[in-house]
């Protein structure tokens, strides 16, 4: 059998990422498996730019981020096995043995003494969010229409509506529009814009494409392809009013990710409700000794800088784990508080560089950011002009007081 | 003497500006770098986008991503795209590399932003 100091499923942005940073540590043997052809995952279907700002100070496009990843994976001599799929992870002792279907080597069984799961994210479809209407072809993902169209060459539709304002959707709408097709309009559940003010500006104002907020599809009409749908306004007091019927031949749903951990389940890891990501430590462990996690399938990211840079830190404690330096007592617990949808991660370690991040629950302006201990003991107070659902916020605690049992992060409107 | 708002797209910060100009800038406020005011100058009286698409390769990998090397006439974007559609690129290249210089004129070259070596 196949033997790893660390198998990382996932040879994308955080798996590359912690795979380069476990190497500059010493750790001999590093294995990333990834199911599709080539490293990098999302990022090659991303061609336009905005990556890399933070972590090299250049903007890049998704394709010239990834290669400095792969750069630095090949120099480190990163073992990688790509087109291959892990089926099964089990937890035996110490050791997790993992079942892996490789296209080129067929059945491969790997004793891993760690593993870090960096598999991403699934896209949200129109399955979890219940569009009433006909289900006809013509109904796609977002970022399944950036693969065809970016990597494929195929355009699926020539008239569309898109659903979503999130930032894969306005990229989208520019990206097909620039291939000829014609996007009506894009559909924001929501009273505001879900994706950046300067994509609204350059995907959708540059080409006079409407965005409706507070709209949502009613129904979808088309037997065997979509042939239009009605769109209906939430108003005030909180029903639908049918709007307009917008002729079309192509839905694309850009309504939210969703991390894959179908594996980590699989593999008895406890997943937190509120990121549908598993629970973690301050050392980026989850529940299993030895089954680190990392990236969006830990929690969905606006900017993959922080995703790399979370990845690293990731590497850093498996390093320390593998060593034997990282502590075993069991952490601070940590609450979501007012307005706060989720905190990563649950648990403060001792001796933690005490990193919390965290996103509220809808847009705020003025609202200051708190951490209070058990007692109720204020330990970071921060005034945020605003804060957005979209823009995930980022803090260290100091010191946290001997004896503090607890922590809870909220705001104070 | 003119008002106009904008959001700057030179980088995701967004800042929201306000401009007042006539024949040139009078005044630029809210940026929060230098670079706003390029923006905000270059946004009226010439706006220019950085322009990323894909060209078909005989390659391995069948199309490949590629951006224009500086801010092009936003006006010209559709020209660009279409020019792009006639060519096929049949040998590796590296990011960076050339694809075609002075695309429709612009003065910016469109370069490769993946490596494509068979």
């Amino acid at each position: 059998m196949k033997t790893a100091d660390v198998l990382i499923i996932g040879a994308g942005a955080a798996g590359l990422a912690a795979a380069v940073t476990l190497k500059e540590n010493g750790v001999d043997k590093v294995l990333v498996v990834d199911r599709q052809e080539f490293a990098g995952g999302i990022l090659f279907q991303c061609i336009h730019g905005g990556f890399g700002l933070h972590r090299f100070g250049e903007e890049l496009t998704g394709p010239e981020y990834a290669q400095r990843y792969i750069v630095q994976a090949r120099q480190q001599q990163v073992e990688t096995l790509l087109s291959s799929h892990v089926v099964d992870i089990l937890c035996k002792d110490h050791d997790k043995e993992v079942i892996i279907l490789s296209q080129e080597c067929g059945l491969v069984k790997v004793q891993a003494k760690t593993i870090i799961l960096a598999m991403g994210c699934r896209e949200r479809n129109r399955g979890n969010i219940n569009i009433p209407g006909s289900r006809p072809a013509g109904i796609f993902t977002a970022g399944f229409v950036q693969k065809l169209v970016n990597l494929e060459g195929y355009m699926p539709g020539r008239e569309y509506v898109i659903i979503g304002s999130g930032d894969i959707g306005l990229i989208m709408a520019r990206r097909l529009t620039l291939e000829g097709a014609k996007v009506k309009a894009v559909l924001e559940i929501q009273p505001y814009p879900g994706g950046l003010e300067r994509n609204i500006v350059q995907c959708l104002n540059d080409f006079d494409i409407p965005l409706y907020t507070s709209h949502v599809v009613t129904n979808i009409y088309g037997r065997r392809r979509v042939e239009s749908v009605e769109v209906s306004e939430i108003m005030q007091d909180g029903n639908l009013m049918p709007k307009m019927k917008i002729p079309c031949d192509t839905l694309l749903l850009s309504v939210g990710l969703i991390p894959e951990n179908e594996l980590s389940i699989t593999a008895g890891v406890s997943l937190n409700p509120a990121t549908l990501g598993p629970t973690v430590t301050s050392d980026y462990m989850t529940n299993i000794p030895g089954i680190f996690a990392c990236g969006n399938v830990l929690h969905v990211h606006d900017i993959v800088d922080y995703v790399s840079e979370e990845a690293a830190a990731c590497a850093e404690a498996v390093s320390g784990f593998l060593a034997g330096r990282l502590p075993s007592e069991e952490g601070i617990p940590v609450h979501s508080g007012n307005r706060v949808k989720y905190v990563v991660p649950s648990f403060l370690k001792p001796l933690s560089d005490g990193v919390l991040k965290l996103r509220p629950v809808a847009p705020m302006k003025n609202a200051i950011l708190k951490a209070a201990g058990d007692k109720g003991e204020v330990l970071y107070s921060r005034q945020m002009r605003r804060a957005l659902p979209s823009e995930m916020i980022t803090f260290s605690l100091p010191r946290v007081p001997l004896g503090c049992k607890s922590i809870t992060v909220y705001f104070e409107v | 003497m003119a008002c106009k708002e904008m959001t700057c797209i030179t980088c995701p910060r967004g800042c929201r500006l306000e401009v007042e100009y006539d024949s040139s800038i009078i005044s630029v406020k809210n940026n929060e770098c230098k670079r706003g005011i390029q923006y905000a100058r270059d946004e009226i009286f010439d706006p220019r986008r950085i322009l990323t698409t894909t060209v078909k390769t005989t390659l391995k990998v069948g199309y490949l991503p590629v951006k224009t090397s500086a801010a092009i006439p936003k006006h010209l974007a559709a020209n660009v795209i279409l020019e792009l559609r006639a060519i096929t690129v049949s040998s590796p290249v590296q990011i960076g590399t050339v694809i075609m210089k002075n695309i429709c004129g612009t003065g910016a070259d469109i370069i490769a932003t993946r490596e494509v070596l068979e």
